[in-house]
Parts: C-alpha cells; structure tokens; sequence
C-alpha cells in the first residue's frame, strides 16, 4: 500500500526445466518447458496472488508483493 | 446591549466571509464534499462569532470572556483531529495515497484558517466600535484580499523545481527489465507484455531542483507521495487493485538530487503531466531551508 517499497515475501518462482537445480526452499517453485509456458504462469500467478512478476533474467521468474 | 448589535454583525459578517473565501474547493483544499462544507462552515460561524463578541465583552469589563478564546482553541485543535482522522481513514483504501505529510498538511491549514476567521472578524468589530462602520468595512477589504491571496496559498512546486519531459525506457547497461526513468531505477517488470505497455503509454518526467533546499524538501518521501497523489488524481491512472506493474513512482537520483517521475497515465500526454506535477503544493513539513545553516551553506558546494 505505501509508496515506501520493500521487497516482501517470495510467494512463487517460476523457473524453466534447465535451472530448476539453481533454486529451492521453502516457496512453491513451478518448473516450465519454455519460455512462452513461463511468461503465462508467471502472469496468471501475479493475477491470482495479486502480486509482481520479477525475471531475475537466469531462466527465473519470481512472484512477489509488495 | 443595543449599541452593540452592529459591532457584533459587523464582527459576524466579516468573519464569515473570511472562512468562505478561504474555503475552495480545488483538489487539494479538501473537503470538497457537501457534509465537510456543512461542517467547515458551522465552525467558522463559532470563530467568528467569538471574535465579534469579544470587543462588546472587554467593554463591559467582562474580562472573564477571553477564557472563551481559550476554549476556542480547544476546539479548533479537535477541527484538526477530525481532519486528520476523516482523510486517514480514507487513506487506507487509496489506490495511491496522500501519504502522511499531506494529511497533515490539511488538517493543520483547516484549524489555523479558523484562527484567521477569529482575527479578522475581531478587528472589524473593533473598527466598527471605535472608528465607524466605514472605517470597519475599509480595513476588513483589505484583511480579506490579503487572507485569500497570500495567507491561504502556500508554496507550489513549480517554485522550487523544474520539471522536464523524460521518457522511461528499458535496457539500461543491459538490464532489460530494469524500468529507467533518465538515470534513476524506477522498478523491474518480469512480464514481457507489461513491459510492452509500459513502453506504449509510460511517461516520465524529471524534477530537477533548483537550489539545495529544494534538494532537500525532494528528498522528503512525504513530499514524493504528495506529488504522486496530486498527479494520479488530476491526470488519472491505470494503476488498479492487485496489478502492481502500473503503480506511479517517484525515484531520487541519489547523486543529483533530481526526482524521477514515472506514471501510466490514462491519456498519454506529456503535457497536462508536467502542469499537475508544477502545481503540486510544497509541504509545510517537507520545506527544510539547510542553506540557512552555516554547514548547509558549507556543504553547498
């Protein structure tokens, strides 16, 4: 709500079949063929969690709220 | 009683016309709804009156009366709390909100607009009663033109700044979903589409202060926030619930001062941006003055 961000909890990572070994912890990871599949995921999670889509640009996408 | 009646309407009268002068309805006078006009004007009908009475009061050495000044205050304080408290709660579901300097900002405009309204309708009544209605009628033009031209308008930003056109772009020294606004990180989008859209219809601007107190009263966040409420509100924009990509955002370029500015506006159009930004109020709270201290003269250069 305020303009003053800091960045809060993961609530997803998104992240293709070839660097799913880079991630883990305790979020949901979604793991996804390709880039196409993971641009859709990644925004239908923003909608539904009502939260940011991130690309760390590493074949990852985290979803965020701020 | 009777030679009275007119000090105290005189008294009356002038003070009423002060409060509805100093009551505009532009965005960012709040209220701006019926039910706070009701309730502005009601009390600016009691300072007034305390006001035209006290000079009948004094005169009938009646000091007692001025303990009622006391009270006065009192009660304009709660105007305060009330003010603050309204745009508070307001405040909670504000897709973009005024932040707490602004509330504050208002709410003490509204309590000390009362004290002005007690001050102007006090000289009238005492003009009526020892110079003559004339005289009264003369002096109150003069406090009135002066309440509504100097006394209730505050600074504006275009005083302190200049505001430049600046578009906002992706591709800063090859981040591709960092959103730049001239050298500032305004925010990373991860969505491909978003980002398309923000290229469409984005706009930017650039606040550059024009001494170091300006820096330093950009450098308030309330003051940010004030500016982004004001903009959002007179432009409009897409910001909605839950989809945080099209969120304003006010950036310092920590190096230089300047204030970068990024909002998906409703209308892309550069212009009506850069007017809402130029007539967006300086805060009371957010002016600092450092160049009037000895290290801030220092530290100028």
């Amino acid at each position: 709500m305020a303009e003053v961000v800091s960045i809060g909890d993961i609530l997803a990572v998104v992240a293709l079949k070839e660097v799913k070994t880079k991630v883990g912890g305790g979020v949901p990871i979604f793991i996804v063929e390709d880039i196409e599949e993971q641009e859709k995921i990644a925004m239908i999670l923003g909608k539904i969690l009502n939260a940011m889509v991130h690309n760390l640009e590493n074949g990852m996408y985290i979803v965020t709220r701020h | 009683m009777e030679d009275y009646g007119l000090t105290i309407i005189v008294g009356l009268t002038v003070g009423m016309l002060a409060r509805l002068l100093m009551l505009r309805s532009d965005y960012r006078h709040f209220p701006g709804y019926p039910h706070g006009y009701v309730t502005h004007i009601s009390l600016g009908f009691v300072a007034a009156a305390l006001g035209a009475v006290a000079v009948p009061a004094l005169v009938e050495k009646e000091y007692t009366a001025v303990t009622f000044l006391a009270l006065a205050a009192q009660q304009f304080r709660e105007i305060r709390n009330m003010e603050r408290e309204t745009l508070n709660h307001l405040e909670e579901i504000e897709l973009v909100p005024r932040g707490k300097d602004l509330v504050e900002g208002i709410a003490r405009v509204f309590e000390s607009r009362n004290y002005l309204v007690i001050a102007a309708s006090l000289q009238a009544s005492v003009l009526t009663y020892f110079a003559g209605l004339p005289w009264a009628v003369l002096s109150s033009g003069i406090v009135l033109w002066i309440f509504s031209n100097y006394l209730a308008k505050g600074k504006v930003l275009r005083e302190i700044a200049d505001v430049v056109p600046s578009q906002p772009y992706f591709g800063f020294a090859g981040y591709k979903t960092l959103l730049m606004v001239d050298e500032v990180v305004i925010m990373e989008v991860g969505l491909e589409s978003a980002r398309k859209k923000i290229m469409e219809e984005g706009l930017g601007v650039l606040i550059k202060p024009k001494d170091d107190n300006a820096r330093a009263t950009l450098h308030q966040v309330g003051q940010r926030q004030a500016i982004l409420h004001t903009v959002s509100n007179l432009i409009g924009t897409k910001k909605e619930v839950g989809e945080p990509e099209w969120s304003p955002i006010a950036r310092k370029n920590i190096d230089t001062g300047e204030v970068a500015l990024f909002i998906l506006p409703n209308e892309p159009d550069i212009r009506p941006l850069i007017q809402a930004v130029n007539i967006t109020p300086v805060l009371e709270s957010s002016r600092t003055t450092p160049l009037e201290s000895k290290p801030g003269k220092l530290a100028q250069d």
